[in-house]
């Protein structure tokens, strides 16, 4: 019986991309809310930051997924 | 490069699994002619930005047609399109001088909002910036602005502003090629995969949950067929999804050109 892992491994570096991105999109938002719990006027303010902040970490995962298909595994 | 048939022609097809191409591939990006007569560059990705284009110039055309003070709703959507991106992002960011670039950042939203959203328009279903290259273009042209702009505004001076930070002198060796590496090469590049690969993602996954049903479907055993239709409710939820994904990725993409264009104007250092 062989064991191996088949497949591609850019699922793998995939999902591993995915938990920095996780965390950091978790930290703007976290941080997004307990500003505005403690002063709801800065809402508005702070409020581009979040949505600037949100994309600029997803841009990570999303390159990981796009590069899963540019870096072709050489079997 | 050639594209493979529709979904339909594939459930038509009797093929071994069911019919269904399932998983999808990077293929399905490069669909075939729009019609089986039509030369092989003709395909969804050369008529979609002209489409855009005209809707475009149609909309702002004919919701300026004839100005009311209190506006009708063309007029309206017109305006508030607008006013978003000269109070929220341009004022804002940039400051009173700000209201120059206004115009650029209206049609940039909209553009790109657009060409998004034909990712979601049923029987289009494909959104332009899949493509690497339009991001590209777009990413090229606010890169080269917000360059000018501090060109025209300090000179050789706006080099070393944007690239000597306020730091001590035994740390600028380490910090000068960071800051030319992450202002000069990381901006325009990040600006344009962001976009691209939201889109590219985005299909994908649509792609996955819609073509995982038909697939479903196909299955040999009857107690798997049902899951199909989890599947479809599941790509129903990914659209909605998308649809926010649209919407915040071309204000962002207009957001941080707004941010940069406003760091080459900063007086700082």
């Amino acid at each position: 019986m062989i064991l191996a892992i088949g497949g591609s491994v850019n699922a793998i570096g995939y999902g591993l991309a995915a938990i920095g991105a996780g965390i950091g999109v978790g930290l703007v938002f976290s941080a997004y809310i307990q500003a505005t719990a403690r002063q709801p006027e800065s809402s508005r303010i702070t409020q581009p930051f979040v949505w600037i902040g949100f994309a600029v970490i997803e841009a990570l995962a999303l390159l990981a997924i796009a590069f899963g298909f540019v870096f072709t595994s050489s079997q | 490069m050639g594209g493979r048939a529709t979904v339909i022609d594939h459930l038509l097809a009797s093929e071994s699994s069911g019919g269904v191409h399932f998983p999808p591939s990077v293929n399905d990006f490069f669909p075939p002619p729009l019609t089986s007569g039509s030369p092989e560059w003709l395909t969804k990705f050369v008529v979609l930005p002209w489409l855009a284009v005209g809707i475009l110039i149609a909309f702002f055309l004919v919701a300026y047609r004839r100005p009311t003070i209190v506006p009708g709703r063309l007029q309206w959507m017109a305006e508030s399109l607008y006013g978003l991106n000269r109070d929220a992002i341009a004022r804002q960011m940039i400051g009173p001088e700000g209201v120059k670039f206004a115009a650029y950042f209206t049609t940039l939203f909209s553009f790109i909002l657009l060409t998004n959203l034909f990712g979601i328009i049923p029987l289009i279903q494909i959104s332009p910036n899949s493509h690497i290259a339009f991001p590209t273009v777009m990413a090229v042209v606010s890169y080269v602005l917000f360059n000018y702009v501090g060109i025209r505004r300090y000179g050789l001076r706006y080099f070393k502003n944007a690239l000597v930070p306020n730091a001590p002198w035994f740390i600028l060796p380490i910090l000068v090629p960071i800051e030319f590496f992450s202002t000069f090469i990381v901006r325009p590049v990040t600006l344009a995969l962001r976009l691209f690969a939201n889109m590219f993602a985005g299909h994908m996954i649509l792609l996955v949950f819609t073509l995982a049903g038909f697939a479903l479907l196909g299955a040999q055993t009857w107690y798997i067929k049902p899951v199909s239709v989890l599947s479809w409710a599941m790509a129903i939820a990914m659209t909605f999804l998308e649809a926010i994904v649209i919407i915040l990725q071309a204000y962002v993409f207009v957001a941080l050109t707004s941010s940069y264009i406003s760091g080459a104007l900063a007086e700082e250092h």
